[in-house]
């Protein structure tokens, strides 16, 4: 714990750890210091001159050496000439800060008078109007009237795209580089740059496409005036006409606390139609940062066309002939789950299948969660404390495309001291931040992982680690290789388990894989052969869209039920098809990679004729004669606590409950910590360790490895997909892009593949054109396929590439 | 006597009425036959104004609703371009409703539009049979396109338009 320093402010006397800013002491005592240029995340750089205060500190008898007095024996104080800067001034023994003096008052106000020179006037048409610091800090601080000339304001480009996602408005900028150091220092990605000087500064995007960076959206919230602005949101709706509902956002296992804005329009006929996603503080989760699929691709498919629906008696006919085929299959049927479904999804769905006798699987391209349940982080771990002394190990993953928030919290781990050690197939983006980069060939990544302990120095990185996560992904991996993976990521935690900031983290496809371990399913070692003649029931997947030999597998089954919110090519193929609602039409929990339990709320009314999936389950169930909870999700949550021992003490109460997190961020402090909300619905539970004995970790390995002459395809996950999540997000259309393939240049050059050219992929018995690019990271023989793109691909399997004939 | 004072102060009051009945003309104004001229000032239904070119000078900003005690107004905007416009500025009201029956008439919403597109006119005569007809639509309170004006929605040329809300000047009123 650092020393802590004594000091006033206002009058106000504050304790506060050594090396904390003024701005933030006096934050923190409840004493507003306007800033622009400040952000609590980010280090200080005192450009916008707008926190002006006076400091005094005590005087030193330079004779003596010891502090000057006044007469009256109270020490005496210096103050500078001039007023300084309240946020690059640590806060220093016996200081006294004036914050609201004539002479600091007269200095903001001159600064905001200064600052809006040139602003021009678009407050009533400005996305950010209503949240604007600009505005607020003016009406608080400023003067109504200008001394300068409105005929001689300056004038800029208003319509420049940083890219198709972010719009910037040259005028409205106040160059306090907020976005600029956040993509810097933040996220890692520096696109962004001041170009010119002076009054002609610009912000300016140096990659190709603009603003090349997945967290690009938070420049939106903490830019300070509507300078940034995105464009899913444009001219959407007014601030102060949105509605807020807390919710979590479900692209993926890192479970972002998001607030949904919302409104009801008549664009949307006239309903509650979600109008943005904002990110929601959770200090130990995504602090105040989402990724732009969250922002930007998030929601967009719960409204897609291809919404499923259905009349009352439609749904009860289907409901009806649906319990009719499970009835009649008994053990015979098979459950398939996706990780879209919540835990009470996911245990309605448990309790119904184990009733039936049958099987229930849960669809995954990723295993081990029997190893992430018992080696999974202790409750009370964060990110957020990871530093000196800490090592973090990531396998097998590429968590700036996989898991981006963690990317962000990994990188802020390794700058605070944490040792970094990335192992993988290829180049990943969070290289750069490790302090110790692994690069296998692909095949090799159990041996990689069993020989890490075995190394110099990333030996002793994880011997004598203080606290170690691992997090293992599925990179080039199928199901049999991340099992086998996870044990061996699991063997180095041996020892280790149950504590806090220390364990294994999967990093999943769906936002509540974890969840569907927790609760006891997993997937099919061989799914094909269990679908075959078997009454099979789909819920949110879509195998047959997935892969053409699941697809078959699918015909060559008895029947098919599918539930999903979207027609998909599953529900097409289905004799029955169940619609249901999607996440932000109901209550629910989701529990993150990081075994979080978290809530989300209900957002918009759910989509006529569509009814929770627990529910669907309670509904087949009171029609098959298995007693379930269909009433609300709480109340399936509150059977889950009683029967669920890792889940037991969740209540729902529990998972709302608030404790003071730091920064402070909210509505009342947009001017400093952006304009993400406050967290006032939960910040979520971790789960208790799972209590049965953890599985064995030894024994696994053995992979697929590229023969002389052969090219083995790996499956790899790109952020921006054509998932059923994801397709519907138009606006990311140019950066999903079409299917690609990576190549190490020199196996291009036995092909004859250019870079950037198209090429035929023989893969899984499909064909289909891909573009061929180049990654000089990889081993050669080795061919990279997208996940979502069209091309089946689950397991590493021997590939053909062919140049596509030029039309 | 008794009886000659009475019928001498009745007398005085009918000639008083006799003397009206010539000199002054009637005040009842024979509505809807006739109509009273309103006051400069009056608020009565509100329309929405034209520039002489024909576009629309709401700007979709959402501040008459804002500024609405009554939540009367409902405001929709969508972004202009210079195929499809509608307003010099960035954005234009796709969709703007007055509900007639739950306004108050006071102005507010005139006071708080930054481009006095909002204007409460002098028309006191609404009546309905439904409750819907009450909601009033933007092609109702728009006034048509003055003459040498075309209508909305015009292509500019680009370049023209860059201003995000048109440039005042200081109110004359």
């Amino acid at each position: 714990m650092a020393k802590l320093i004594n000091l006033t402010i206002n009058g106000v006397a504050v304790t506060v750890p050594d090396g904390t800013l003024v701005v933030d002491a006096a934050k923190k005592a409840g004493i507003d210091i306007p800033v622009f240029c400040y952000h609590p995340k980010m280090e200080p750089v005192g450009m916008c001159r707008q926190c002006l205060v006076e400091i005094g500190r005590p005087a030193i008898d330079r004779a003596t050496g010891q502090p000057a007095l006044n007469d009256d024996g109270t020490p005496k104080l210096q103050f500078m000439p001039k007023l300084e800067t309240a946020c690059t001034n640590p806060v220093s023994e016996g200081m006294v800060v004036l914050t609201a003096t004539e002479k600091a008052k007269a200095g903001q106000k001159e600064l905001l008078e200064l600052l809006l020179t040139s602003h021009p006037l678009d407050c009533p048409i400005c996305d950010k109007g209503g949240e604007c610091p600009l505005q607020n800090l003016t009406v608080e601080y400023g003067s109504s009237q200008s001394r300068f000339i409105f005929d001689e304001k300056q004038r800029a480009d208003k319509h420049v795209h940083l890219g198709e996602l972010i719009n910037l408005d040259r005028e409205r900028c106040i160059q306090c580089a907020r976005c600029i150091r956040f993509q810097r220092d933040v996220a890692g990605d520096p696109v962004l740059g001041f170009y010119q000087r002076g009054r002609l500064t610009d912000i300016v995007t140096y990659s190709d496409p603009g603003f090349d960076s997945v967290f690009s959206g938070n420049t939106t919230d903490i830019c300070p005036v509507g300078a940034l602005t995105t464009a899913d949101f444009r001219f959407g709706a007014r601030s102060w006409e949105l509605k807020q509902s807390a919710s979590l956002c479900a692209q993926c296992p890192v479970g972002c606390n998001v607030t949904f804005n919302t409104r009801r329009e008549a664009k949307s006929g006239g309903v509650m139609a979600i109008k943005r996603v904002m990110p929601r503080q959770n200090e130990q989760v995504n602090e105040t940062w989402i990724c732009d699929k969250g922002r930007f691709a998030g929601y967009h498919y719960t409204e897609a066309e291809s919404r499923l629906g259905l009349d009352a008696a439609s749904m009860e006919s289907a409901l009806s002939q649906a319990a009719d085929k499970l009835a009649a299959a008994k053990s015979d049927a098979v459950f398939l789950a996706g990780g879209r479904l919540s835990n009470e999804d996911f245990y309605n769905l448990k309790q119904l299948a184990a009733k039936l006798g049958a099987k229930a699987y849960l669809y995954s391209p990723m295993a081990g969660g029997e190893y992430t349940t018992a080696y999974g982080l202790g409750a009370g771990s964060n990110l957020g404390d990871l530093g000196k002394d800490d090592t973090v190990l990531v396998v097998a993953s590429d968590l700036y495309n996989e898991a981006p928030v963690w990317h962000l919290r990994l990188k802020a781990a390794a700058k605070r001291g944490a040792t970094l050690i990335v192992a993988a197939g290829r180049a990943t983006k969070l290289d750069e931040f490790a302090s110790f980069v692994v690069r296998y060939a692909y095949g090799d990544e159990v041996e990689t992982v069993k020989g890490l302990a075995g190394k110099e120095k990333i030996g002793d990185a994880i011997k004598n680690a203080a606290n170690l996560v691992v997090f293992y992904g599925s990179d080039g991996l199928g199901l049999a290789g991340t099992s086998a993976l996870a044990a061996a990521c699991a063997d180095l935690l041996n020892g280790k388990t149950g504590k806090v900031n220390n364990g294994l983290v999967g990093v999943w496809n769906a936002p509540n894989t974890q969840g569907a371990y927790e609760l006891g399913l997993a997937p099919a070692a061989d799914l094909k052969s269990e679908l075959k003649g078997k009454t099979v029931y789909v819920i949110a997947a879509d195998p047959a869209g997935d892969d053409p030999a699941l697809a078959d597998a699918l015909k060559s089954a008895k029947a098919v039920i599918a539930q999903d919110i979207l027609a998909t090519a599953t529900t097409q193929m289905a004799a029955v098809v169940l619609p249901a609602a999607a996440y932000t039409e109901r209550e629910g929990t989701y529990t993150t990679a990081e075994r979080r339990v978290q809530r989300f709320y209900l957002a918009v009314p759910a989509k006529a004729g569509t009814r929770a999936d627990f529910a669907i389950f309670a509904e087949l169930g009171k029609k098959l004669g298995v007693e379930l909870e269909g009433r609300s999700a709480l109340l399936v949550m509150n059977k889950i606590a009683a029967e669920e021992k890792a889940f037991a003490g969740i209540s729902y109460a529990r998972l709302a409950e608030v404790t003071a997190q730091w920064p402070i961020v909210g509505r009342g402090d947009l001017y400093y910590g952006g304009t993400g909300y406050e967290n006032k619905l939960g910040l979520g539970v971790h789960l208790a360790l799972a209590l049965t004995p953890a599985p064995s970790t030894s024994g696994r390995g053995g992979q697929m490895r590229p023969k002389e002459n052969e090219l083995v395809a790996v499956p790899v996950s790109k952020i921006y997909d054509l998932g059923v999540t994801m397709a519907p997000a138009k606006l990311l259309g140019q950066r999903i892009g079409a299917a690609a393939v990576g190549l190490n240049p020199v196996t291009a050059a036995k092909l004859n593949v250019e870079n950037g050219g198209k090429v035929q992929v023989q893969v899984n018995g499909v064909t289909a054109e891909a573009i061929a690019r180049f990654d000089e990271s990889i081993s050669t023989g080795v061919v990279l396929i997208y996940r979502s793109f069209g091309i089946p691909i689950s397991e590493p399997t021997s590939v053909k590439i062919v140049v596509a004939e030029k039309a | 006597m008794r009886l000659v004072e009475p019928f001498l102060e009745l007398m005085t009051g009918m000639m008083t009425t006799l003397k009206m009945l010539v000199t002054e003309k009637p005040v009842t104004v024979q509505y809807p036959e006739e109509k009273k001229a309103v006051k400069p000032r009056y608020r009565g239904r509100h329309y929405l104004t034209r520039y002489e070119n024909g576009l629309e000078k709401c700007i979709g900003c959402a501040l008459c609703a804002a500024a609405c005690p009554a939540d009367a107004i409902f405001v929709e905007a969508s972004e202009n371009t210079d195929e499809k416009r509608f307003s010099p500025g960035d954005r234009y009201a796709s969709t703007y409703e007055i509900n007639m029956l739950r306004c108050i008439y006071c102005g507010f919403c005139e006071d708080a539009c930054p481009t006095e597109a909002i204007v409460l006119g002098d028309n006191y005569e609404l009546s309905f049979t439904d409750r819907r007809q009450a909601v009033y639509t933007k092609e109702m309170l728009i006034l048509p396109v003055p003459q040498g004006g075309a209508p909305t929605p015009q292509v500019t040329e680009p370049g023209k338009f860059t201003r995000s809300v048109p440039e005042m000047k200081d109110p004359v009123d």
